[in-house]
Parts: C-alpha cells; structure tokens; sequence
C-alpha cells in the first residue's frame, strides 16, 4: 500500500514539473498570438481589440515578403550544402581507422564553440574580399558552416547504431558499393538525415548574427524583423513570427512524417 | 560448385589467425568447419567470402582462382550469424535483392523470389518486415536471400545460434534438405559439435588457426588425430598411462591390452563415457576399476555419472536408462566400472 502511494506522490510531482516546463516553453506562444490579432498600433499586451490588420500588413508589404522568399532561398541551399558536405564527413569519422580521426571528430563542433560574431567579423573579412557580402549565396554558404555540426553529429551517431554485417551481407549478394550506400544504408539512416536537413534548415532560416553582417542590403526574414523592431514597433513583427512558427510547424510534421517509419525501424531492430 | 583452399594465412600483428590452411569440399558436400572461438573459422570464412584478403594463398572456386576478387564477384549465398537482413525492407525485397543487384527481369526476379520463399514455406510472408517474423522465420527469410541466386557456394556462419534448442533442431533439418536439394556446396562454421555431427557429410576441426584433422563424423568421433579433436568433440575421458609394447599401464584399470602395439612411454587412452560400463556385465569385462560416484546427472535416456577411482583419476560414465529400471547407482557409492579393451583408441602424441 505505501508502496504504491508514494510512487503515485512521485508521479504527481513530476507531472506538475512536466507541466511547469511545458508552460515555460509555450508561455511567449500565449503571448505572441494575441498580439499579433491586435486592433491596437503598437505592442500592448493584452491587446484592446482584435483584427487581421497585422497580418494584411505583412502580405502587401513587398519588402516583407521578398525577405521571407530570401530566407527560405538561402536556408534550402545551406541545408543541402550541410548535407552535402556533412554526411561524407560522418562518414568519414564514424568509419576511418586513421589515428587522429577521434580529433577530427571533437573539431567539428568548432562552428558551435567559436562565438558567433567572431565568426560573423571573420566571414565578413573574407567575404568583403570575394565581394560576397549581400550575396544569397554567400549567406548561405556562411550559414552551412553553422549548420554543418548538427549535421555530422546527428549523421554519426545514426552511422554509429548502424550494424555494419548488412553492408557485408549486401556486399556479399552482388551489390556494388554505391548501391549499397544507396539502398541500405541511407535508407536505415532516414531519421538521422531527415532531422539533420531539419535543423540545418531552422538553424539558417532563424540565424540573425551572421546575416546582419553578411546579408547587406539584401535581408533575410531575422533581419527584416530586427530592423522592424528598431525602427517601427509595431504589431507587424508579431503576425510574422506566428506566421515563421507555423512555417516551421509545418517542417517538423513532415519530419516526423517521413522520419518515423524508418525510426521505429531503426529502434526495433 | 567445388572449392579449394590452399595454405591461407592471415596474420593480424604477430598473431597468425589462419597458420596455412588447405581445405577442399566437393560439389555438393555439406562440410562443417568445427572449432572453438578464437580459432581462425570466421577469419577463414571471410576469406572465402572475400571480405577478408590472406597475406598469403589461393582460393578456388569451381577451379577459378577468387582469391582477390570482392565479394559482389564471388556468388556466394551467405547466411549470417544475426541473419543482416534488411530492417527496412520487406521479406520479398530482401529475397529480392541479389537479384535486382545482377539486373535480372522483374518478372524472373517475381517468379525466383516466389518459388524459393514457397522452398522455406514463407509463401504468404513476402509483404511482412523482418522485425515481424519469429527468430526462426527471419533465419529462413536469410537463408531464402542467400540460396535465390543460385550461388556457387553457400556459407552458414553460427546460423542457429541466436534460437531454441527445439526450433534450432527442426532449422538444422530444413538446411540439411535444402541443401541437399539444390544440390549446393556448403560451408557450415559452428562451435557446436552436436550440430556439427547431425548435419555434416565432413567435419574439418579448427584449433589455433589449423585444421587438426578433416573426415567423416563417425571416424572423428571414433578415431580423433589430436588429443585437442578427442576432447572438443563429444565427451571424453583422457587417460594418461606408460605404455610398453602391446598393453599401457593405466592408473587405476591397471594393464590395459592394445589393439597395435605403441613405443614405450607415456601413452594417452581415448574412452567413451559410453564405453565404460557399470553393474552385473562388468565383471566379463578384461579391464575394470572401482570407483566412487561423486555426481549423477540424469538426462533422460541416460545417465551421466561421474567417478573418482581408486588409485586412479575422476572418469566420466554414460549409462542407458530404461523407465522402468531402478538408477544405476547413487551418489557416494562404491562400484565398480569396466570396459573393453577394443572401445580404446590410442591418441597419437602431437
């Protein structure tokens, strides 16, 4: 009897935590959504009345728009860049028997040590130089190399569970190395790439250190929102960053979407 | 197809995991390489799989030398230890698979991967996952991908390992008469030597990187080369006695007559469990001991005791059970045991 009672104590407990972490975590959503269907000019909390007028505003706003066209532009080309560079890279450190490949491993988290803005400084350094500053391309090359940790530590670890007697047994029955690549191990790979294109693609459509260094006169979304703040305070900001959470909703079903089946594969095995 | 090995080696650092191995199995042939781990089978497997090169010699298969060509160019059906089948594909894919790898038509590779999945009776299973199969179905699903190529050889490495001593027995079969079947030449790596002498036309017994002796199961059983082969395969007792011409002193049985006469020295006597008798037949018997039962085990059809002789070393002792028969002797008694002098085999020294 007190057995049980005192582990349903500890239950409730916990689900009260759970419940102060989960308020935490949503508690800026709760106050972001009102305000953006504000009647009222300014951000006043709670609003006084309620409209679409915010987000009227960001849809005929050329420049609005043509900044969130840009930072989805660029955050594509970084996740692909990342992902180019970084499973090879997994690859390659999961599966080397070179000696100083367990250095090689710790320095690739470099990108995420190294503060942000001395890697912004040093970039707009060398980007003045190729006169890639303003250039989409340009940032996105900047932000692949942010994106490029998660993308080798989320591609190792999957490589790591990752039973290797199946690429043997693939091998073994005819299959060529690019084939086995291609169709067994990738495939078992799925929720480690699916999620790694996911971050990478939230790391670069939310980043706004290096953008404002690089981006120019061309801006990103982050950027837009940033300038918007110092120059006009206006609900407008609210409106577009339900509209960047929903955006990013969206990502992460189609995550879970086409990562689980592979997922529950990969747990089961 | 037949295969040849000759004198492979394989050092990892100082360490020879194959020390010159030559091996041959016929067409056809089930050959059972029989070896505790650690003594060079898998390395040797892998060479023939091609996913290990030797420092040194040849293999053939079917005359052609495959000694440095990669797996892909080898056709050979492998049946792994854990199976490696592939999780995220289905049954039918997975039997599937060698096929598509040598560009066969889809309507060749729908009608193989039926027909061999109806072979292993898994005929309504091709649309499952492998983690929705029992242990035993995902063996028959690797065995299936393994043989639907029509491989050159197949290669069993600890197939049955991973299942129960029931579904493992009626495995065992099914393998046997697939092979026989398909006619293919197979390589089966075990350390189970009760495995070994159910399915093998040959065993080849692997120790520290050798092969120490290749024959039928009977003949090894009966007649093992090494004292290694006497004592890894089957239960055995090792007795160490001086020989002098045509009989060995034995402690304990006392002058025991050999069948051909040995040099004078130390000499070492393989018995049988079963061949040492026990009750009212042993007195017919030449050479006998007395001895006192230290542990009975009963298992079933018979009972394993095991004795510590006068003057002499512990003996193991396999006696037949009928139901109705009262056990053969309790724990603490003193009895006395005998066998002929023909169930010996003299163990040649190394």
């Amino acid at each position: 009897m007190r057995r049980t009672r005192r582990r349903s104590a500890g239950n409730i407990v916990l689900g009260i935590f759970a419940a102060a972490v989960f308020a935490f975590l949503l508690l800026p959503l709760l106050v972001v959504f009102p305000i953006s269907l504000s009647s009222a000019a300014y951000l006043q909390f709670p609003p006084p009345g309620y409209s679409w007028q915010w987000y009227q505003r960001y849809l005929d706003d050329p420049s609005w728009i043509e900044a969130t066209l840009r930072s989805v532009q660029v955050a594509t080309l970084c996740t692909v860049l990342a992902m180019a560079l970084g499973v090879p890279l997994a690859f390659f450190l999961v599966r080397s028997r070179f000696p100083g490949v367990r250095v090689l491993d710790r320095v690739t988290a470099a990108p995420i040590i190294v503060p942000t803005i001395i890697l912004s400084i040093a970039l707009y350094g060398v980007f003045a130089r190729l006169q890639l500053i303003g250039a989409w391309y340009g940032l996105a090359v900047a932000h692949a190399v942010l994106a490029l940790p998660f993308v080798v530590i989320l591609v190792s670890a999957g490589l790591r569970g990752f039973d290797e007697a199946q690429e043997q047994a693939a091998a073994g029955l005819g299959a060529t190395w690019p084939r086995i690549i291609w169709r067994v191990t990738l495939p078992q790979l799925r929720p480690s790439l699916v999620s790694a294109a996911f971050l990478s693609f939230i790391s670069s459509f939310d980043e706004l250190v290096v953008a404002m260094f690089l981006s120019g006169a061309s801006m990103t979304l982050p950027k837009k929102m940033f300038d918007n703040i110092l120059m006009e305070i206006d609900p407008t900001i609210a409106a577009v960053s339900v509209l960047q959470i929903l955006l990013v909703s969206v990502a992460l079903g189609l995550t879970s979407l086409f990562g689980r089946g592979a997922l529950t594969t990969t747990i089961t095995r | 197809m037949q295969l040849s090995v000759q004198r492979i080696v394989r050092r990892f650092g100082p360490v020879a995991a194959l020390g010159g191995v030559d091996l041959e199995v016929a067409e056809g042939e089930f050959l059972t390489i029989l070896g505790p781990s650690g003594s060079g089978k898998t390395t040797l497997l892998k060479a023939i799989a091609g996913f290990e090169i030797p420092d040194e010699g040849t293999v053939l298969l079917g005359g052609e030398d495959v000694t440095l060509a990669p797996p892909r160019q080898r056709d050979v059906g492998m049946v792994f230890q854990n199976y490696a089948l592939f999780p995220h594909l289905t049954v039918a894919q997975n039997v599937a698979f060698p096929l598509e790898m040598r560009r066969r038509p889809r309507a060749e590779v729908a009608r193989r991967v039926e027909d061999v999945l109806r072979l292993v009776e898994l005929q309504s299973f091709g649309g499952r996952l492998p983690r929705q199969l029992s242990g035993g179905q995902q063996q028959r699903v690797a065995l299936a991908r393994a043989v639907v190529f029509g491989p050159r050889l197949l290669l069993l490495d600890e197939p049955f390992g991973a299942l129960d001593r029931k579904l493992r027995e009626s495995l065992q079969l099914e393998v046997r008469r697939l092979q026989r079947s398909l006619r293919l030449t197979t390589l089966f790596i075990t350390h189970d030597q009760e495995e070994a002498l159910i399915m093998s036309d040959r065993i080849a017994v692997m120790d520290k990187g050798r092969i120490q002796q290749i024959g039928l199961p009977g003949d090894l059983y009966a007649r093992p080369a090494t004292r290694f082969v006497a004592d890894f395969l089957g239960e055995s007792n090792l007795l160490e006695g001086t020989a002098s011409a045509a009989s060995a002193s034995i402690p304990g049985f006392g002058e025991v007559p050999l069948a051909a006469p040995q040099p004078a020295g130390p000499v070492t006597l393989l018995l049988r469990p079963e061949a040492l008798r026990l009750g009212g037949e042993v007195e017919a018997l030449p050479c006998r001991a007395r001895g006192t039962v230290v542990e009975t085990v009963f298992l079933g059809l018979s009972a394993k005791l095991r004795l510590r002789l006068q003057d002499g070393p512990e003996v193991l002792a396999r006696v037949p059970l009928r139901p109705s028969a009262p056990p053969p002797a309790a724990e603490g008694e003193v009895v006395t045991v005998g066998f002929s002098p023909e169930d010996v085999h003299v163990v040649p020294r190394a």
